[in-house]
């Protein structure tokens, strides 16, 4: 499958002074991702998370492709999505925390983390969600003339949603300027993709709407990054959509609670093969190789991380929690009386 | 003499006004360029293909397109071809559009209008093209209003296209050819605000979209046997111009709600609740609803007339409810024990 993307592009390569800083967001997520980890075990954050270890060449590899304007829509596993794209990793944990200086004021939490002047429309918590808001900012972009491009990052569970299909369509009939991403981790939740998934391979449904489909390995950053750029490119030149499969793993189980579910549809030399070819370590391993990197170099960019994350927790747990009555605004831009109503007896006089 | 016009030309005037005045707004839906709903006539031809948009027959996603450029600064207009068809978007609708203001904490605004021209029973046309589906719309929190006559047609499209939020605007099937008055220059009928349509003083009809004429009709007839029927209008259902509402009860002291849609937690319900918490000490009878049946609208204009909310079921409420005074029930129930 990497020959696919290879194939196009033996003049492609990543500028060197990129190779570190896609080091630098990778490990950034990983580490926020086990720092959350710990954080939903010691009860401080609410809820469940979707963990995105495992994939993070994906997020990275896509966004570094990108400008600051374009615009991508993300899953219920977005935590990645949001780093790559430029979120800050305190407004992110103040938010997983439910604190006002979240970036959805406690309102959303890990699922929804949004931040439209990074051209962040949300993450998502419904499977193919986000898919046609995407397609509906490249179709601004078309009908405005910005050369705004929209990515939209979806799972292998998400290949099977009708609005994903019927947003395909759309996007390939008015060309717009969009990149489909697909994560497939090989899993949704506990169904395995060889279950659920008819024909060759998600990319090849692309074909069915004609435009361009490529499987990638989505465990090598340089390899998704050249993809992903290519397809970036083609959809501001105006030539439409672009479907990437990013084939990967999630290392952890669908969320952080998995673990005491005790499922048993991974096994555990599953889980090793594909640790094997961890995003984060051989993307080092090949910048060692190429002598740019070397451990000492990693031990400044790592510390520099632990830093960040340490400052972004340190700034979740310190801010203050949203006031009771908060709860009842930013539903609407115009406000009426008795709108939104209070679950309790409302008077209009 | 005032110029008339149909309701749908005048709902055409009011898109057709806004659009040359605010570039952003861009229609989107099926077999809008030929118009076949009517809305849209003309259209295409002045506003051309980068303003007036055919889609597939893909709701769910073309209502989330919406929702995608409204975040990216257009004002889309979705026309749903069929009013269930918002079944079939309600996900985009409700728990997209609808939520992802609050859920983001306030960022963004998604200025999207859907309109359904044609909601309500048809007759002929069965269940599956027959619903009105604005108690779910109501209860996701969209903003939802049903102009009654041409004039509040183009005054409350006009207001819903300049509308900083999320709202549906639903055209019933009976109105659409109605006849009024409406004037040339620009209408703008606020969001929350409901009109007297006739003055009454025994008792309030609240009658909603294509009911309203109805109600008119039968509070005229009721007038020669000296009943005075008031009925109001709410024109849109949320939000809800409760004070005006509560100002007519108030005064009649009695209540009849006459709704076109399902009876079980419909619109009618709401409304119900409302003055049962609010306005009890002023009620001299219980409220009463008139409502659709439960069950989808048959086929058979030998069936649906006893499903459909109808004249002589408004009509026989007033009747009973002008026949009894809650206050004497209540104290011969007092004196009983």
């Amino acid at each position: 499958m990497k020959a696919d993307a290879g194939s196009e592009s033996t003049q492609d390569n990543i500028a060197p002074g990129l190779w570190i800083e896609l080091y630098r967001q990778m490990r950034l997520i990983r580490r926020f991702e086990e720092r959350v980890i710990e954080l939903v075990n010691g009860n401080e954050i609410s809820g469940v998370t979707h963990e995105y270890i495992g994939e993070e060449a994906i997020a990275v590899g896509v966004c570094s492709a990108l400008r600051a304007t374009d615009v991508i829509t993300s899953t219920h596993r977005g935590h990645g999505h949001i780093i790559a794209k430029g979120g800050e990793p305190k407004r992110m944990m103040a938010e997983l925390l439910g604190r006002e200086t979240g970036y959805n004021r406690g309102k959303g939490g890990s699922m929804h983390i949004a931040d439209l002047s990074l051209g962040i429309y949300g993450a998502n918590g419904m499977v193919a969600g986000g898919v046609p808001i995407a397609a509906g900012a490249a179709w601004a972009s078309r009908i405005r003339k910005t050369g705004i491009v929209a990515v939209t990052f979806f799972g292998d569970g998400a290949a099977n949603q009708g609005v994903l299909h019927e947003t395909m369509n759309l996007a390939s009939i008015w060309k717009l300027p969009i990149v489909f991403v697909c994560e497939n981790n090989q899993y949704a939740v506990s169904t395995p993709v060889s279950y659920s998934t008819s024909g060759p391979s998600i990319a090849d449904r692309a074909a069915a709407y004609g435009f361009p489909g490529h499987a990638i390995d989505g465990m090598d950053v340089e390899e998704v990054f050249l993809a992903s750029r290519r397809a970036v490119e083609r959809a501001r030149f105006g030539e439409g959509p672009t479907l990437l499969e990013c084939r990967c793993y999630r290392f952890q189980g669908h969320f952080t609670a998995e673990r005491a579910l005790a499922l048993t549809y991974r096994d555990a030399a599953e889980i090793e093969e594909w640790r094997g070819k961890d995003p984060v370590s051989s993307w080092a391993a090949k910048l060692e190789a190429r002598g740019v990197f070397d451990s000492a170099k990693k031990a400044i960019v790592d510390s520099v991380v632990e830093a960040t994350l340490d400052e972004a927790v340190e700034f979740a747990r310190s801010s203050r929690w949203p006031e009771a009555s908060e709860a009842l605004n930013h539903m609407y831009v115009t406000t009426y009386a008795g709108l939104p109503a209070r679950g309790s007896v409302w008077n209009a006089n | 003499m005032e110029r008339q016009l149909n309701y749908l030309q005048a709902l055409r005037e009011a898109l057709v006004h806004e659009m040359r005045n605010d570039s952003s707004i861009v229609v989107l839906g099926e077999d809008v360029r030929q118009a076949l709903r009517g809305i849209t006539k003309g259209c295409y031809e002045e506003f051309g293909s980068e303003r007036i948009w055919d889609t597939p027959i893909s709701e769910a996603a073309f209502v989330g397109l919406a929702t995608g450029a409204a975040l990216s600064g257009l004002r889309p207009l979705v026309e749903f071809q069929i009013g269930t068809l918002i079944y079939i978007s309600l996900e985009q609708m409700v728990n997209q559009a609808q939520k992802l203001r609050y859920m983001m904490g306030g960022q963004g605004t998604i200025p999207v209008t859907y309109i359904v021209p044609g909601s309500g029973a048809r007759p002929g046309l069965a269940g599956q093209h027959s619903d009105h589906t604005y108690p779910s719309l109501v209860q996701g929190g969209m903003k939802v209003v049903i102009p009654s006559t041409p004039y509040d047609a183009k005054g409350l499209l006009t207001a819903a296209l300049r509308e900083n939020d999320p709202v549906v605007v639903f055209a019933p099937a009976a109105c659409m050819s109605t006849k009024g008055p409406v004037p040339d220059e620009e209408i703008y009928i606020p969001l929350g605000s409901g009109e007297i349509k006739k003055i009454g003083s025994d008792i309030t009809v609240v009658a909603i979209g294509p009911l309203v004429m109805e109600a008119i009709k039968t509070a005229h007839r009721l007038e020669s046997e000296g009943i005075s029927v008031e009925v109001f209008d709410p024109r849109s259902l949320l939000p809800f111009d409760y004070p005006l509402f509560e100002s007519s009860v108030r005064k009649t002291g009695r209540l009849v709600i006459f709704d076109d849609s399902n009876r079980t937690c419909g619109f009618a319900s709401e409304i119900a609740a409302y003055a049962s918490e609010n306005l009890f000490a002023c009620l001299r009878a219980p409220i009463r609803r008139i409502t659709r049946a439960d069950v989808p609208v048959p086929f058979s204009i030998a069936l649906d007339k006893s499903v459909l909310p109808s004249v002589p079921q408004l009509e026989q409420a007033v009747r009973e409810s002008l026949s009894e005074s809650a206050c004497e029930v209540h104290e011969q129930k007092l004196n009983a024990r």
